[in-house]
Protein backbone atom coordinates (compact mmCIF):
# COMPACT_ATOMS: atom_id res chain seq x y z
CA UNK A 1 0.00 0.00 0.00
CA UNK A 2 1.15 3.48 -0.74
CA UNK A 3 3.03 5.40 2.25
CA UNK A 4 2.52 9.26 2.66
CA UNK A 5 5.23 11.48 3.85
CA UNK A 6 4.00 12.13 7.40
CA UNK A 7 5.86 15.67 9.15
CA UNK A 8 5.05 16.17 12.31
CA UNK A 9 6.90 18.11 15.33
CA UNK A 10 7.28 16.00 17.98
CA UNK A 11 8.74 16.68 21.44
CA UNK A 12 10.08 19.95 20.08
CA UNK A 13 11.72 18.52 17.38
CA UNK A 14 10.55 18.58 13.50
CA UNK A 15 10.53 15.06 12.51
CA UNK A 16 9.35 13.38 9.71
CA UNK A 17 8.55 9.61 8.62
CA UNK A 18 6.86 7.29 5.90
CA UNK A 19 3.70 5.81 6.67
CA UNK A 20 0.48 4.20 5.60
CA UNK A 21 -2.93 6.33 5.95
CA UNK A 22 -4.30 3.71 7.64
CA UNK A 23 -1.50 3.43 10.30
CA UNK A 24 -2.56 4.29 14.30
CA UNK A 25 -0.63 7.50 15.53
CA UNK A 26 0.31 5.40 18.40
CA UNK A 27 2.29 2.53 16.32
CA UNK A 28 3.83 5.74 14.17
CA UNK A 29 5.07 6.92 17.17
CA UNK A 30 6.50 3.81 19.05
CA UNK A 31 7.21 1.74 16.08
CA UNK A 32 8.73 4.54 13.47
CA UNK A 33 9.78 7.48 15.97
CA UNK A 34 11.02 5.12 18.65
CA UNK A 35 9.00 6.92 21.19
CA UNK A 36 7.89 4.34 23.66
CA UNK A 37 6.61 6.39 26.33
CA UNK A 38 2.98 6.41 25.20
CA UNK A 39 1.42 3.08 25.87
CA UNK A 40 -1.23 0.41 23.85
CA UNK A 41 -3.24 -0.90 25.82
CA UNK A 42 -7.01 -1.87 24.78
CA UNK A 43 -6.67 -0.08 21.70
CA UNK A 44 -10.29 0.55 21.33
CA UNK A 45 -10.18 3.95 22.96
CA UNK A 46 -10.93 3.03 26.31
CA UNK A 47 -7.60 2.89 29.00
CA UNK A 48 -6.05 5.92 27.62
CA UNK A 49 -2.55 4.83 28.58
CA UNK A 50 -1.79 5.72 24.67
CA UNK A 51 -2.83 9.50 25.57
CA UNK A 52 -0.99 12.29 24.17
CA UNK A 53 -0.94 16.01 23.56
CA UNK A 54 -1.89 16.92 19.78
CA UNK A 55 -2.04 20.58 18.56
CA UNK A 56 -3.04 21.43 22.49
CA UNK A 57 -5.20 18.42 23.06
CA UNK A 58 -5.10 15.47 24.99
CA UNK A 59 -5.84 12.78 22.54
CA UNK A 60 -5.76 9.05 22.49
CA UNK A 61 -3.08 8.13 19.53
CA UNK A 62 -4.60 4.24 19.04
CA UNK A 63 -8.02 6.52 17.50
CA UNK A 64 -5.89 8.61 15.21
CA UNK A 65 -5.36 7.31 12.13
CA UNK A 66 -1.77 8.74 10.88
CA UNK A 67 -2.81 10.72 7.88
CA UNK A 68 -5.07 12.97 10.37
CA UNK A 69 -1.98 13.68 12.26
CA UNK A 70 -0.06 14.98 9.63
CA UNK A 71 1.68 18.60 10.22
CA UNK A 72 0.45 17.92 14.03
CA UNK A 73 2.34 19.11 17.07
CA UNK A 74 3.13 16.48 19.34
CA UNK A 75 4.23 15.90 23.01
CA UNK A 76 4.74 13.21 24.68
CA UNK A 77 5.66 12.21 27.96
CA UNK A 78 9.25 12.41 26.51
CA UNK A 79 8.58 15.92 26.45
CA UNK A 80 8.24 16.71 29.48
CA UNK A 81 11.53 16.76 31.16
CA UNK A 82 15.46 15.86 30.46
CA UNK A 83 16.04 12.17 30.81
CA UNK A 84 18.07 13.08 34.29
CA UNK A 85 15.40 15.46 35.46
CA UNK A 86 11.96 14.92 36.56
CA UNK A 87 8.92 17.18 35.41
CA UNK A 88 6.81 18.27 38.97
CA UNK A 89 4.17 16.04 37.82
CA UNK A 90 6.87 12.88 37.97
CA UNK A 91 7.86 14.44 41.02
CA UNK A 92 4.85 13.76 42.70
CA UNK A 93 3.73 10.66 41.34
CA UNK A 94 6.43 9.20 42.85
CA UNK A 95 6.51 10.99 45.87
CA UNK A 96 2.86 9.88 46.28
CA UNK A 97 2.83 6.62 45.02
CA UNK A 98 0.58 7.48 42.08
CA UNK A 99 1.76 4.47 40.74
CA UNK A 100 2.37 1.08 41.00
CA UNK A 101 2.94 -1.41 37.59
CA UNK A 102 3.34 1.97 35.93
CA UNK A 103 2.04 0.98 32.67
CA UNK A 104 -0.61 4.02 32.77
CA UNK A 105 1.54 6.51 34.13
CA UNK A 106 2.77 8.16 30.82
CA UNK A 107 -0.60 8.34 29.81
CA UNK A 108 -1.50 9.82 32.93
CA UNK A 109 0.88 12.48 33.53
CA UNK A 110 0.50 13.84 29.93
CA UNK A 111 -2.96 13.95 30.64
CA UNK A 112 -2.42 15.38 33.59
CA UNK A 113 0.11 18.31 32.02
CA UNK A 114 -2.79 19.19 29.93
CA UNK A 115 -5.55 19.10 32.74
CA UNK A 116 -3.70 21.59 34.77
CA UNK A 117 -3.09 23.99 31.91
CA UNK A 118 -6.75 23.90 31.24
CA UNK A 119 -7.47 24.16 35.16
CA UNK A 120 -4.48 25.37 37.18
CA UNK A 121 -6.12 24.93 40.68
CA UNK A 122 -8.30 21.86 40.50
CA UNK A 123 -10.76 20.67 43.50
CA UNK A 124 -10.29 17.20 43.56
CA UNK A 125 -13.67 16.28 41.54
CA UNK A 126 -12.35 18.34 39.04
CA UNK A 127 -9.42 16.00 39.00
CA UNK A 128 -11.45 12.66 38.97
CA UNK A 129 -13.20 14.25 36.01
CA UNK A 130 -10.69 15.62 34.15
CA UNK A 131 -8.79 12.57 34.16
CA UNK A 132 -11.68 10.06 33.44
CA UNK A 133 -10.36 9.15 30.18
CA UNK A 134 -7.45 7.04 31.52
CA UNK A 135 -7.88 3.89 33.48
CA UNK A 136 -5.33 2.53 36.15
CA UNK A 137 -5.56 -1.26 37.50
CA UNK A 138 -3.32 -1.19 40.11
CA UNK A 139 -3.55 2.38 42.39
CA UNK A 140 -7.73 2.58 42.98
CA UNK A 141 -6.60 6.10 41.56
CA UNK A 142 -6.12 8.07 45.38
CA UNK A 143 -2.83 8.15 44.94
CA UNK A 144 -2.73 9.45 41.53
CA UNK A 145 -5.64 11.80 42.32
CA UNK A 146 -3.27 13.70 45.42
CA UNK A 147 -0.35 13.57 43.02
CA UNK A 148 -2.12 15.65 40.43
CA UNK A 149 -3.31 17.98 43.36
CA UNK A 150 0.23 17.80 44.68
CA UNK A 151 1.82 19.15 41.48
CA UNK A 152 -0.98 21.93 40.95
CA UNK A 153 0.26 23.35 44.17
CA UNK A 154 3.71 22.95 43.68
CA UNK A 155 3.29 24.33 40.44
CA UNK A 156 1.45 27.50 41.16
CA UNK A 157 3.55 27.99 44.77
CA UNK A 158 6.65 28.70 42.17
CA UNK A 159 3.92 31.27 39.80
CA UNK A 160 3.64 32.79 43.17
CA UNK A 161 7.36 32.93 44.15
CA UNK A 162 8.17 34.31 40.19
CA UNK A 163 5.62 37.16 40.43
CA UNK B 1 -6.75 -3.20 15.01
CA UNK B 2 -5.61 -1.78 12.61
CA UNK B 3 -8.42 -0.79 9.19
CA UNK B 4 -8.04 -2.25 5.65
CA UNK B 5 -6.28 0.86 3.67
CA UNK B 6 -7.77 3.55 2.08
CA UNK B 7 -6.67 6.79 -0.08
CA UNK B 8 -6.45 9.53 2.19
CA UNK B 9 -7.98 13.26 1.09
CA UNK B 10 -7.79 15.96 2.98
CA UNK B 11 -10.02 19.11 1.36
CA UNK B 12 -9.67 22.74 2.07
CA UNK B 13 -13.23 23.56 1.09
CA UNK B 14 -16.55 22.22 1.06
CA UNK B 15 -16.43 22.18 -3.20
CA UNK B 16 -13.55 20.17 -3.06
CA UNK B 17 -15.25 17.48 -0.87
CA UNK B 18 -18.24 17.16 -2.54
CA UNK B 19 -16.47 16.68 -5.56
CA UNK B 20 -14.32 14.08 -4.13
CA UNK B 21 -17.79 12.54 -2.63
CA UNK B 22 -19.15 12.72 -5.71
CA UNK B 23 -16.64 11.35 -7.49
CA UNK B 24 -16.20 8.33 -5.43
CA UNK B 25 -19.92 7.79 -4.02
CA UNK B 26 -20.45 4.55 -2.27
CA UNK B 27 -16.65 3.93 -1.54
CA UNK B 28 -16.04 7.43 -0.15
CA UNK B 29 -16.65 8.20 3.39
CA UNK B 30 -16.30 11.57 5.23
CA UNK B 31 -14.27 12.01 8.92
CA UNK B 32 -15.00 14.07 11.18
CA UNK B 33 -13.14 13.34 14.76
CA UNK B 34 -13.08 9.75 13.57
CA UNK B 35 -14.24 8.83 17.47
CA UNK B 36 -17.09 6.89 15.96
CA UNK B 37 -15.83 6.17 12.49
CA UNK B 38 -12.37 4.78 13.61
CA UNK B 39 -13.68 2.21 15.62
CA UNK B 40 -15.93 0.79 13.10
CA UNK B 41 -12.80 0.79 10.68
CA UNK B 42 -10.64 -0.78 13.27
CA UNK B 43 -12.89 -3.93 13.38
CA UNK B 44 -13.51 -3.57 9.88
CA UNK B 45 -17.08 -3.61 10.01
CA UNK B 46 -16.99 -0.66 7.61
CA UNK B 47 -15.19 -0.62 4.01
CA UNK B 48 -13.92 2.82 3.04
CA UNK B 49 -11.85 3.52 -0.01
CA UNK B 50 -11.40 6.86 -0.06
CA UNK B 51 -11.35 8.49 3.45
CA UNK B 52 -12.37 12.20 3.24
CA UNK B 53 -10.93 14.52 6.32
CA UNK B 54 -13.02 17.06 6.96
CA UNK B 55 -10.54 18.91 9.48
CA UNK B 56 -9.23 21.19 6.73
CA UNK B 57 -12.88 22.68 5.73
CA UNK B 58 -12.46 25.71 7.75
CA UNK B 59 -16.26 26.38 6.95
CA UNK B 60 -17.38 24.04 8.79
CA UNK B 61 -16.19 25.42 12.09
CA UNK B 62 -17.54 28.30 14.70
CA UNK B 63 -20.13 28.78 16.63
CA UNK B 64 -22.62 31.20 16.32
CA UNK B 65 -24.86 32.76 18.91
CA UNK B 66 -26.66 35.93 18.30
CA UNK B 67 -29.45 36.34 20.49
CA UNK B 68 -31.55 33.01 21.00
CA UNK B 69 -30.67 31.65 17.17
CA UNK B 70 -28.06 28.73 17.51
CA UNK B 71 -25.43 27.92 14.89
CA UNK B 72 -22.96 25.43 15.12
CA UNK B 73 -20.41 24.29 12.41
CA UNK B 74 -20.72 20.53 12.01
CA UNK B 75 -16.46 20.12 12.95
CA UNK B 76 -17.16 21.99 15.85
CA UNK B 77 -15.73 19.45 19.05
CA UNK B 78 -17.67 18.68 21.99
CA UNK B 79 -15.00 20.19 24.07
CA UNK B 80 -15.33 23.10 21.93
CA UNK B 81 -18.64 23.26 22.91
CA UNK B 82 -18.08 22.73 26.94
CA UNK B 83 -15.67 25.55 26.38
CA UNK B 84 -17.78 28.56 24.51
CA UNK B 85 -19.47 30.62 27.16
CA UNK B 86 -21.92 32.57 25.34
CA UNK B 87 -23.33 29.19 24.21
CA UNK B 88 -23.48 27.79 27.62
CA UNK B 89 -25.02 30.72 28.44
CA UNK B 90 -27.68 30.59 25.70
CA UNK B 91 -27.96 26.57 26.33
CA UNK B 92 -27.11 25.67 29.15
CA UNK B 93 -28.56 22.05 28.67
CA UNK B 94 -26.40 21.79 25.64
CA UNK B 95 -23.31 21.46 27.73
CA UNK B 96 -25.04 19.61 30.02
CA UNK B 97 -25.72 16.89 27.79
CA UNK B 98 -22.38 17.52 25.98
CA UNK B 99 -20.53 16.61 29.37
CA UNK B 100 -22.02 13.20 29.89
CA UNK B 101 -20.29 12.02 26.53
CA UNK B 102 -17.54 9.78 26.98
CA UNK B 103 -14.51 11.29 28.31
CA UNK B 104 -12.28 14.65 27.90
CA UNK B 105 -9.87 12.62 25.34
CA UNK B 106 -12.78 11.65 23.26
CA UNK B 107 -14.76 14.94 23.67
CA UNK B 108 -11.46 16.49 22.34
CA UNK B 109 -11.57 14.98 19.24
CA UNK B 110 -15.29 14.29 18.52
CA UNK B 111 -17.73 16.27 16.55
CA UNK B 112 -21.06 17.41 17.31
CA UNK B 113 -21.68 17.00 12.99
CA UNK B 114 -20.37 13.42 13.92
CA UNK B 115 -22.71 12.69 16.75
CA UNK B 116 -26.12 13.82 14.65
CA UNK B 117 -24.98 12.20 11.43
CA UNK B 118 -23.41 9.01 12.56
CA UNK B 119 -27.02 7.70 12.71
CA UNK B 120 -25.86 5.56 16.73
CA UNK B 121 -28.82 5.33 18.66
CA UNK B 122 -26.29 5.44 21.41
CA UNK B 123 -25.59 9.14 20.50
CA UNK B 124 -26.68 11.47 23.09
CA UNK B 125 -26.32 14.69 21.31
CA UNK B 126 -29.58 13.27 18.51
CA UNK B 127 -32.49 13.18 20.78
CA UNK B 128 -31.64 16.77 22.53
CA UNK B 129 -31.74 18.22 18.95
CA UNK B 130 -34.95 16.78 18.63
CA UNK B 131 -35.86 18.01 21.85
CA UNK B 132 -34.97 21.57 20.76
CA UNK B 133 -36.60 20.86 17.24
CA UNK B 134 -32.83 21.86 15.52
CA UNK B 135 -32.57 21.70 12.00
CA UNK B 136 -29.47 20.35 9.80
CA UNK B 137 -28.32 22.01 7.28
CA UNK B 138 -26.83 19.07 4.47
CA UNK B 139 -25.31 20.08 1.48
CA UNK B 140 -24.71 17.98 -1.58
CA UNK B 141 -24.63 18.31 -5.43
CA UNK B 142 -27.38 19.39 -5.62
CA UNK B 143 -27.25 22.55 -3.20
CA UNK B 144 -27.97 22.85 0.41
CA UNK B 145 -30.53 21.56 2.21
CA UNK B 146 -32.49 22.26 5.86
CA UNK B 147 -33.58 18.66 7.67
CA UNK B 148 -35.19 18.86 10.38
CA UNK B 149 -33.63 16.64 13.66
CA UNK B 150 -36.94 14.82 13.92
CA UNK B 151 -37.37 13.99 10.27
CA UNK B 152 -33.42 12.88 10.00
CA UNK B 153 -32.99 9.45 11.60
CA UNK B 154 -34.45 6.09 9.74
CA UNK B 155 -33.46 3.58 11.88
CA UNK B 156 -29.30 2.76 12.95
CA UNK B 157 -27.31 3.88 11.29
CA UNK B 158 -30.00 5.00 8.15
CA UNK B 159 -30.73 8.65 7.77
CA UNK B 160 -32.05 11.39 5.60
CA UNK B 161 -28.49 11.95 5.02
CA UNK B 162 -27.72 11.05 1.14
CA UNK B 163 -24.20 9.27 0.52
CA UNK B 164 -23.12 12.07 -1.43
CA UNK B 165 -23.92 14.80 0.85
CA UNK B 166 -22.19 16.54 3.99
CA UNK B 167 -23.66 17.75 7.69
CA UNK B 168 -22.59 21.76 7.34
CA UNK B 169 -23.95 23.03 10.72
CA UNK B 170 -26.34 22.48 13.02
CA UNK B 171 -29.21 24.82 14.07
CA UNK B 172 -31.88 25.86 16.51
CA UNK B 173 -33.38 28.20 18.64
CA UNK B 174 -32.63 28.27 21.93
CA UNK B 175 -35.44 27.02 24.14
CA UNK B 176 -37.57 29.37 26.81
CA UNK B 177 -38.32 27.93 29.80
CA UNK B 178 -35.92 24.81 31.38
CA UNK B 179 -34.22 22.12 29.62
CA UNK B 180 -32.51 19.13 31.17
CA UNK B 181 -30.62 16.26 29.77
CA UNK B 182 -30.42 13.20 32.51
CA UNK B 183 -28.58 10.06 31.26
CA UNK B 184 -27.66 6.57 32.80
CA UNK B 185 -24.73 4.80 32.33
CA UNK B 186 -22.80 2.21 33.47
CA UNK B 187 -19.80 4.15 34.12
CA UNK B 188 -18.02 7.23 32.66
CA UNK B 189 -17.16 7.14 29.12
CA UNK B 190 -20.20 4.43 28.37
CA UNK B 191 -23.13 5.22 25.71
CA UNK B 192 -26.40 5.49 27.65
CA UNK B 193 -28.37 2.81 29.12
CA UNK B 194 -30.93 5.59 28.97
CA UNK B 195 -30.72 9.02 28.56
CA UNK B 196 -33.74 11.95 28.42
CA UNK B 197 -33.79 15.18 26.54
CA UNK B 198 -37.00 17.39 27.99
CA UNK B 199 -37.72 21.36 27.44
CA UNK B 200 -40.53 22.88 28.61
CA UNK B 201 -41.85 26.30 29.04
CA UNK B 202 -43.90 27.23 32.51
CA UNK B 203 -46.72 30.24 32.07
CA UNK B 204 -48.53 31.13 35.27
CA UNK B 205 -47.43 28.10 36.88
CA UNK B 206 -49.07 25.66 34.37
CA UNK B 207 -46.92 23.66 31.48
CA UNK B 208 -47.29 26.28 28.27
CA UNK B 209 -45.28 23.17 26.30
CA UNK B 210 -42.80 20.76 26.43
CA UNK B 211 -40.89 18.91 24.20
CA UNK B 212 -39.52 15.27 25.26
CA UNK B 213 -36.87 13.18 23.58
CA UNK B 214 -35.01 9.99 24.24
CA UNK B 215 -32.02 8.22 23.78
CA UNK B 216 -30.71 4.78 23.03
CA UNK B 217 -34.32 3.33 23.55
CA UNK B 218 -35.06 2.21 19.95
CA UNK B 219 -33.22 2.09 17.02
CA UNK B 220 -33.00 5.62 16.35
CA UNK B 221 -33.80 8.63 18.89
CA UNK B 222 -37.25 9.00 19.83
CA UNK B 223 -38.75 12.26 19.79
CA UNK B 224 -41.85 11.20 21.98
CA UNK B 225 -44.35 14.00 20.98
CA UNK B 226 -47.71 12.51 23.23
CA UNK B 227 -45.38 12.34 26.54
CA UNK B 228 -44.73 15.94 25.81
CA UNK B 229 -48.46 17.07 24.89
CA UNK B 230 -49.23 15.22 28.15
CA UNK B 231 -47.93 17.87 30.31
CA UNK B 232 -49.05 20.75 28.78
CA UNK B 233 -51.81 22.62 30.88
CA UNK B 234 -50.59 20.65 33.87
CA UNK B 235 -48.18 21.84 36.72
CA UNK B 236 -46.44 18.60 35.85
CA UNK B 237 -48.03 17.13 39.79
CA UNK B 238 -47.22 13.45 39.90
CA UNK B 239 -50.47 12.47 37.68
CA UNK B 240 -49.49 14.77 34.75
CA UNK B 241 -45.82 12.87 35.10
CA UNK B 242 -46.97 9.62 35.38
CA UNK B 243 -49.15 10.14 32.19
CA UNK B 244 -46.13 11.49 30.42
CA UNK B 245 -44.03 8.59 31.07
CA UNK B 246 -47.08 6.22 29.83
CA UNK B 247 -47.02 8.06 26.47
CA UNK B 248 -42.90 8.02 26.59
CA UNK B 249 -43.51 4.16 27.24
CA UNK B 250 -45.85 3.89 24.19
CA UNK B 251 -43.34 5.20 22.31
CA UNK B 252 -39.88 3.65 22.94
CA UNK B 253 -38.55 -0.09 21.66
CA UNK B 254 -35.88 -1.20 23.87
CA UNK B 255 -33.68 -4.35 22.94
CA UNK B 256 -32.12 -6.55 25.77
CA UNK B 257 -28.36 -6.18 25.38
CA UNK B 258 -25.40 -5.76 27.68
CA UNK B 259 -27.28 -2.89 29.22
CA UNK B 260 -29.93 -4.71 30.68
CA UNK B 261 -33.37 -6.36 29.69
CA UNK B 262 -35.88 -4.67 28.26
CA UNK B 263 -37.73 -4.11 31.36
CA UNK B 264 -34.65 -2.81 33.16
CA UNK B 265 -34.82 -0.10 30.11
CA UNK B 266 -38.21 0.70 30.37
CA UNK B 267 -37.82 1.24 34.23
CA UNK B 268 -34.65 3.16 34.30
CA UNK B 269 -36.14 5.18 30.87
CA UNK B 270 -39.02 6.26 33.58
CA UNK B 271 -37.51 7.09 36.17
CA UNK B 272 -34.99 9.68 34.13
CA UNK B 273 -37.72 11.23 32.69
CA UNK B 274 -39.79 12.02 35.91
CA UNK B 275 -36.61 13.18 37.33
CA UNK B 276 -35.51 15.45 33.73
CA UNK B 277 -39.05 17.11 34.31
CA UNK B 278 -39.05 17.95 37.21
CA UNK B 279 -35.62 19.23 37.09
CA UNK B 280 -36.73 21.16 33.87
CA UNK B 281 -39.77 22.40 35.77
CA UNK B 282 -37.58 23.76 38.50
CA UNK B 283 -35.64 25.62 35.99
CA UNK B 284 -38.21 26.95 33.78
C1 LIG C 1 -14.89 5.40 24.22
C2 LIG C 1 -15.96 6.20 23.55
C3 LIG C 1 -17.09 6.55 24.27
C4 LIG C 1 -18.11 7.30 23.67
N1 LIG C 1 -19.20 7.63 24.40
C5 LIG C 1 -20.17 8.37 23.84
C6 LIG C 1 -21.31 8.78 24.59
O1 LIG C 1 -21.45 8.49 25.78
N2 LIG C 1 -22.26 9.53 23.95
C7 LIG C 1 -22.14 9.90 22.66
O2 LIG C 1 -23.01 10.59 22.15
N3 LIG C 1 -21.08 9.53 21.92
C8 LIG C 1 -20.10 8.79 22.48
N4 LIG C 1 -19.01 8.44 21.74
C9 LIG C 1 -18.96 8.81 20.31
C10 LIG C 1 -18.32 10.18 20.12
O3 LIG C 1 -19.13 11.20 20.64
C11 LIG C 1 -18.04 10.44 18.63
O4 LIG C 1 -17.09 11.46 18.60
C12 LIG C 1 -19.23 10.86 17.81
O5 LIG C 1 -20.23 9.90 17.84
C13 LIG C 1 -18.86 11.00 16.35
O6 LIG C 1 -18.24 12.23 16.12
P1 LIG C 1 -16.89 12.24 15.31
O7 LIG C 1 -16.59 13.66 15.03
O8 LIG C 1 -15.88 11.47 16.04
O9 LIG C 1 -17.36 11.55 13.95
P2 LIG C 1 -16.68 10.44 13.02
O10 LIG C 1 -16.36 9.24 13.78
O11 LIG C 1 -15.60 11.08 12.24
O12 LIG C 1 -17.91 10.17 12.05
C14 LIG C 1 -19.05 9.44 12.45
C15 LIG C 1 -19.97 9.23 11.25
O13 LIG C 1 -20.56 10.45 10.85
C16 LIG C 1 -20.19 10.79 9.52
N5 LIG C 1 -19.91 12.23 9.53
C17 LIG C 1 -19.11 12.91 10.38
N6 LIG C 1 -19.13 14.22 10.11
C18 LIG C 1 -19.97 14.39 9.06
C19 LIG C 1 -20.41 15.52 8.31
N7 LIG C 1 -20.01 16.77 8.60
N8 LIG C 1 -21.26 15.31 7.27
C20 LIG C 1 -21.68 14.06 6.99
N9 LIG C 1 -21.31 12.95 7.66
C21 LIG C 1 -20.46 13.11 8.69
C22 LIG C 1 -18.96 9.95 9.20
O14 LIG C 1 -18.86 9.67 7.83
C23 LIG C 1 -19.23 8.70 10.02
O15 LIG C 1 -20.08 7.85 9.33
C24 LIG C 1 -17.98 7.69 22.31
C25 LIG C 1 -16.84 7.34 21.58
C26 LIG C 1 -15.84 6.60 22.18
C27 LIG C 1 -14.65 6.24 21.38
S1 LIG D 1 -4.80 2.03 23.92
FE1 LIG D 1 -5.71 3.87 23.33
S2 LIG D 1 -7.28 4.13 24.77
FE2 LIG D 1 -6.48 2.18 25.30
S1 LIG E 1 -0.06 1.74 37.98
FE1 LIG E 1 -0.58 -0.15 37.10
S2 LIG E 1 -2.18 0.43 35.75
FE2 LIG E 1 -1.84 2.24 36.83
Amino acid sequence: MTKMHLKLTVNGTAVDCLAEPRELLIHVLRERLNITGPHIGCETTHCGVCTIDMNGKSVKSCTVLAAQADGATITTIEGLSAPDDLHVLQTMFREHHGLQCGFCTPGMIIRAWRFLQENPDPTEEEVRFGMAGNLCRCTGYQNIVKAVLAAAAEMNSAKEAAQ
Amino acid sequence: MIPAPFTYHRPADIASALKILGEYGDDARVVAGGHSLIPMMKLRLTAIDHLIDLQGVESLRGIRVSGRDIRIGAMVTQAEILADRALAAAVPVLAEAALQIADPQVRNLGTIGGNVANGDPGNDLPALMQCLDATYEIEGPGGPRDVAARDFYDSAYVTARADDEILLAVRFTAPEGGAAYVKQKRKIGDYATAATAVALVKSGGKCASASIAMTNLADTPVWAQDAGAALVGTDCSPAAVKAAVAAMQEAISPVEDNRGPVDFKRHVAGRLLAEAIATAWSRA
